[in-house]
Formats: C-alpha cells, structure tokens, sequence
C-alpha cells in the first residue's frame, strides 16, 4: 500500500479518535465524580451540534459572514449551552437519585437522552432530515503523493488536542482541578476539608457537557452533515471508548478514544464490505470488547462490601 | 427493591370488588376503542385519569387489590373473559382487532423482558431486536421454506433465543452500566445491520407470509352463520393461547423456586454467590426465557402485520417495552398487562400524539422515576398461598 494512503488512514484516525477521546472524557469525569454513567452525554452533544447551527442561522440572517468571527460565536454558544443543560440534569436527575439504586440513574438518564433526541427531531425545523453543516474552516489542502493533508482536519485536530490539553492542565494545576480529584477520590473527605461538593459535581458536568459540544461541532465539520442521531451513535463509542481505557482516568480515556478510532480504521482498511457495515463492525468491537475485558484495560478497582 | 410493601390480605376478601373493576375496566376500553372523535377521546381519557386518582384517593383501590390478591385465580378467568369480551364486541372491525392483537403480543413480549429484568434484573436495552429477529425469523421462513406456518412461531422464539446466546458471554461478565452498553451496542448493531443488509430486504424490508393451520389460512375474514368476521379474529384466538401459555409459565416461574432463587440473585448477587446459587446459570435461564419470549411475540407479530422493515425494531422501540416494565412497576405481571394496554392503545387512539410517543413515553419514565420508583402497580411481596397473611 502506498505511503500517502497509509498517511491519509493515519490523519483520518487522529480525527476520529480525538472526537472520541472528547466524548469519553465527559463519561470518565462524570463516573469519577459521582460513579454514575450519564448516558444522555451523546444526546448532549447533539444538543449542543443543533445549537451551533442554530446560531449559525441566526448570525447569517442578522449579516454576519466572516467565517472565524462565525465558527467562535457559535462555538461559545453551543459550549455554554450544553454546560448549562449538563448542569440542570446534573442537578434535577442525577443528584436527586444518588441514594436511589444504580440502575434508576442508568434509566433516568437514558429516558433523558431519548428526550432530548427526539425533542431535536421533532421541534428543530426539519430535525428528522440530516442537516448540512456549514464549511467555516479554509478549505484548500497540501497535497504529497496521494497524501491529501486538508487544513481544516489540521485545524480540527490542533483545536482538539488544545482542548485535551488545556483539560488536562486544569485538572492537574488548578485549584478546581485539585476539588474535582479530591471528590473523585473520596466525597466525604474531600467534603471535610471544606470543599463544596455539589458545586464541584455541577461545574464538572458543565465542564464535560461543554467538550461535548465541542466535539459535536467537530463532527459536524468534519462530515459537513449532521442529524439527530449522531449523538446516540458517538455516545455509545464514546463510553466503549473510556471503558477501554479504564473508566475514572482521563489518560485511559484519551486512549481508548484513539484506540477505538484505530480499529475503526483497522476495520475500515482490513474488511473488503467496510463502508457499509463500517457501524455494525464498530458495535460488534464494543460487544467483543465487554465481554473479553468486562471493566476495561485499566480495569475499575471494585470492593463490594457483603 | 429494597423495601417491600407489606400487603394485609385476609382471605375472606370478597371477590366482587375486583370483578367489578374489571367489568368497568372492560366496558371503558371497549368504548375507548370505539370512540373515533378526538376530542370525545381525550375527555374520556382525561376522565380516567380524574377517576383513578379519586379512587385512589378515596382508598377505592385497597378493597379491590384485597379481593384481587385473595381470588387471583378467579380474577385471572375473568381477565381473559374480558378480552375475549372485547374480541368479540368488534368482531368485524379490522383496526381495533388489530390494536387488540399487538397490545396482546406486547405483553407477551414485555413478559419475557420482565424474566430478565424484573426477577433477575438484567438489563436488556434490545428487547425490540429480539422482537424484530422474531419477525424476520417468520418473514424468511414463511417465504422460501415450506415449514408449518404454526411451527414458525416456537422457531421465531428459538432463533431470538439463539441470538441473544451470542450475547450471553458479555452479559454474564459484566454488570450494572457495563451490561447495559453490551445490549444498547446490539440494539443498534441489529438495526444498522438489517439496514444495509440487502439479503433481508434493507430499508425496504420485507413481506411476511400468513399463518396457515392445516388449510385454515388466517388471513380470510370468515363467518359463523350470518356474523360476517375479521380475519384478524384468528390472530387473536392465537396471541391469546400464546399469552396464556407466556402468562401461566411467567406466574408458575415467579412462585417457584426458581423465582426464589432469580429473586436472590437480582437483590445480591454477591450474597446468593455466597449461598451456593449457580449465578451463571440462572442468568442464562432467564436472560434465554426471556428472548425466547419476545421472539414467538415478534414472529407471530410479524404475521399479524405481514410486513415489517428495520425502523420498527429501532433502540427507541426497545427503551418503548422496558418503558412499559417501569410504568407497570417492575416485576409485576399484572402490572405489565396494564401499562402496555395503556402505552399501546393511547397513541394509537390520540392520532396527534402519535408522533410524539417516544418524547411522551421517555418523559413519563423519568417523572416515574423521580416520583414514583416502584411503578403503577409496585410487584407486592411474594407470598405462597393464595389469601394468607405474610
């Protein structure tokens, strides 16, 4: 195989695995902070895809058109959304059920994500249709050999590893990031030692919320195209995603995304009917996955008192 | 369930208040499916709700669950001579018999999601796709082979069974949240695969042959003297046999020991571990019954309908059936029954919220949820004699 194709495979599985990484973040912190798993985080990043365009719609009809000035509001709208909206679930469902078994928060969130899904599908002008997303990144590409480098997917994937990045700076060189490990590791301590637990789980939601959105508007920029199932679809990768790489670890979490993104791509390269049955190859990975390594690589500490 | 409600049953409860629940239960279906008018539909529906909580209000409901839990036997007679009741009342009209079958072959299908989830509480988040494997099983089979259409159904059941072992290996190893990726990853593997899979017809879908019994094909209206009858009539003496059968072997299954010992496993695995219950086995019984439920359901289902495609057997579908398991209070068969009358028939008779059944349906699970964890109808606690007081 050539060495440009090869390299094509490469920058497109860095693509993918950043978006994921993005996704299984918000699983790991939400499970480190509260051992919860808040599967409406797929729907969330839908959410927040629709706002951008939303407000892309609104910013053109009021004139604006400069394309940077464009993608940035709507990136700002659509993170503070989406944190927002994390916040107010994180409050009025997940909170409330803590005391409640396990498996009520798993079907509360999972109701919640069928909500917002078909609340997108129904009340956003032709929400069952896939939307266009619009191009706002330069266009034009470098081309060596068959290698096809295009600005934006270098532009995506620098903004998505900064955003990693500036994640993991702030959870391991801030004071934020010191509260929100310290109730990962242990709530009440950390409670006695003067840290205000609730406000932490809601600015760790909003926190994971808002990559969420982020990676939504990457996924739409990426496949010029969104519709109301991304979400569902990029969840469920998402979490297989911070399961593989061990879930409560934001490391694990960034490699499992890469790592899923790899055998994607492995698959996508390796099997000869790849594009169509590219999902189901994706979903049968994630069931294999489970049922080799139950907890992930990294596997979840357990004690179960009796 | 961590707490169980201490029901006071006397046996000398009298039978009569809950026969005449289900005689008012009755004639209000029958005229909720009747009424064709909008608004005359939304007034009774808005009536049943003013009237059930009054009675709950008034404590109404505490005489009819006394006669109910000391008479179940009775009361389980009368229940199928009420539907039989309402068969009859619409003998010739194919879209409420039609209605009248599906409510029939959900609850079979909600039943087999109850073994899983409601005794050994695992989670299956792909109860639609054992359904669809079910329909498909009978679309495939009614078109290119010659076996007995009445043996496609026990077939249809097999196969889902067959499918979910697939699953069976992950889902014995993890559990809670881990489980539940493992099935909502199946869920939507089915769907996108019967999509672009042109073998089983893609998007498209397929035809579905009818059932024939030794020459009486289901699908001729018929006749008894001048009665002229619809031919869906046949496909509910038949989902009513299978629904007995599912119900009786669901009820028996609660009361034995093995109950006993699912019971056990879902309230602590860990400790029914330390007490020598085979883990690994019981989960493979129930998760197995359970599909092997659903699917008869989805292959006399796909009979019914003569044609089914992908988007029916969609993951919305599948959280639609554990939707009813919660409303109905999980476990509780006889909740079950209710609340997928309700869930069905509802948005089948509003027309304008048809279109919003899954937004309706998700929002009333989370209320649920938050309100009322235990269901309509919590599952009482187990007793083992009819009337006596635990």
């Amino acid at each position: 195989m050539d060495v440009g194709l090869i390299a094509q495979y490469i920058m497109n599985g860095l693509m993918l695995g950043t978006m994921y990484a993005l996704v299984a973040v918000g699983f790991t912190l939400f499970f480190g902070v509260l051992d919860v798993i808040k599967f409406s985080h797929g729907d969330v990043l839908t959410v927040g895809a629709f706002v951008a365009l939303a407000t892309f719609g609104g910013l053109k009809a009021i004139g604006l058109d400069s394309q940077p000035i464009l993608l940035v509001i709507m990136l700002v709208v659509a993170v503070f959304a989406t944190a927002l909206l994390g916040m107010v679930i994180a409050r009025t469902m997940v909170l409330p059920l803590r005391s409640a078994p396990p498996l009520n928060t798993l079907l509360i969130t999972l109701m919640l994500g069928t909500v917002l899904r078909e609340m997108v599908r129904l009340f956003y002008p032709e929400g069952a249709n896939p939307k266009p997303f619009p191009a706002l990144l330069p266009s034009g590409s470098i081309n060596i050999g068959q290698f096809n480098l295009r600005y934006d997917n270098l532009i995506m994937l620098a903004a998505g590893l900064g955003v990693i990045v500036g994640l993991q700076l702030l959870l391991n060189r801030t004071r934020l990031g010191l509260a929100i490990r310290a109730v990962a590791q242990d709530d009440e301590t950390a409670r006695t030692m003067g840290i205000n637990f609730t406000v932490v789980v809601l600015i760790t939601f909003a926190i994971g919320s808002g990559l969420a959105a982020f990676a939504g508007i990457m996924n739409g920029l990426y496949y010029n195209e969104i519709n109301f199932g991304i979400g569902l679809l990029l969840g469920v990768i998402g979490f297989a995603a911070a399961i593989l790489g061990g879930l409560g670890s934001i490391y694990g979490a960034i490699l499992g995304g890469f790592l899923f993104a790899a055998l994607q791509t492995i698959g996508a390269v390796a099997l000869p009917f790849a594009s169509a049955y590219k999902d189901v190859f994706a979903f049968t990975v994630v069931i294999i996955f489970m049922a080799w390594r139950p907890t992930g690589l990294i596997r979840e500490k357990i004690s179960e008192r009796v | 369930m961590t707490e169980m409600k201490i029901s006071h049953a006397p046996s000398h409860a009298p039978l009569w208040p809950s026969i005449a629940a289900l005689v008012l239960a009755t004639g209000y279906l029958i005229a909720l499916l009747a009424v064709e008018e909008q608004t005359l539909i939304i007034g009774l529906l808005a009536a049943a709700v003013v009237v059930v909580v009054a009675a709950n209000y008034f404590g109404g409901f505490g005489a009819v669950g006394r006669s109910f839990a000391a008479h179940e036997g009775a009361f389980s007679l009368s229940a199928i001579i009420a539907a039989f009741a309402v068969a009859a009342y619409f003998h010739d009209n194919h879209f409420v018999l039609l209605l009248v079958v599906t409510v029939i072959l959900y609850i079979v299908a909600t039943l087999g999601l109850n073994v899983q989830f409601g005794y050994s509480g695992i989670v299956n988040f792909a109860g639609a796709s054992f359904f669809g494997v079910g329909a498909y099983t009978s679309a495939v089979l009614t078109a290119h082979t010659a076996v007995p259409t009445l043996l496609v159904v026990p077939i249809g059941g097999v196969c889902a069974a067959l499918i979910g072992s697939l699953l069976l290996l992950p889902v014995l190893r993890t559990r809670g949240h881990y489980a539940a990726l493992v099935t909502i990853a199946f869920a939507l593997l089915f769907k996108t695969f019967l999509e672009v899979n042109d073998v089983l017809g893609g998007p498209q879908g397929l035809q579905v042959g009818g059932m024939n019994i030794l020459g009486w094909s289901f699908n001729d209206n018929w006749s008894i003297g001048s009665i002229d009858l619809s031919f869906y009539l046949n496909y509910f003496l038949l989902s009513m046999l299978l629904l007995i059968g599912a119900f009786v072997l669901v009820r028996r299954l609660e009361r034995s020991w093995i109950g006993l010992n699912l019971d056990a496993l879902r309230l602590d695995e860990t400790a029914a571990g330390c007490f020598g219950l085979n883990i690994a086995r019981w989960k493979i019984v129930s998760f197995t019954l359970g599909n092997l439920l659903i699917g008869m359901a989805g292959a006399l289902f796909g009979m019914v309908g003569s044609f089914i495609a992908p988007n029916n057997y969609t993951f919305a579908d599948s959280l639609i059936l554990v939707s009813i398991l919660l409303l109905g209070g999980i476990g509780n068969v006889w909740g079950v029954i209710v609340a997928t009358i309700i869930v069905v028939i509802v948005p089948e008779k509003l027309q304008t919220i048809q279109e919003y059944r899954f937004l309706l349906y998700a929002s009333l699970v989370i209320a649920v949820l938050l309100f009322r964890p235990d269901g309509l109808l919590p599952r009482p606690v187990r007793r083992y004699f009819p009337g006596a007081q635990p």
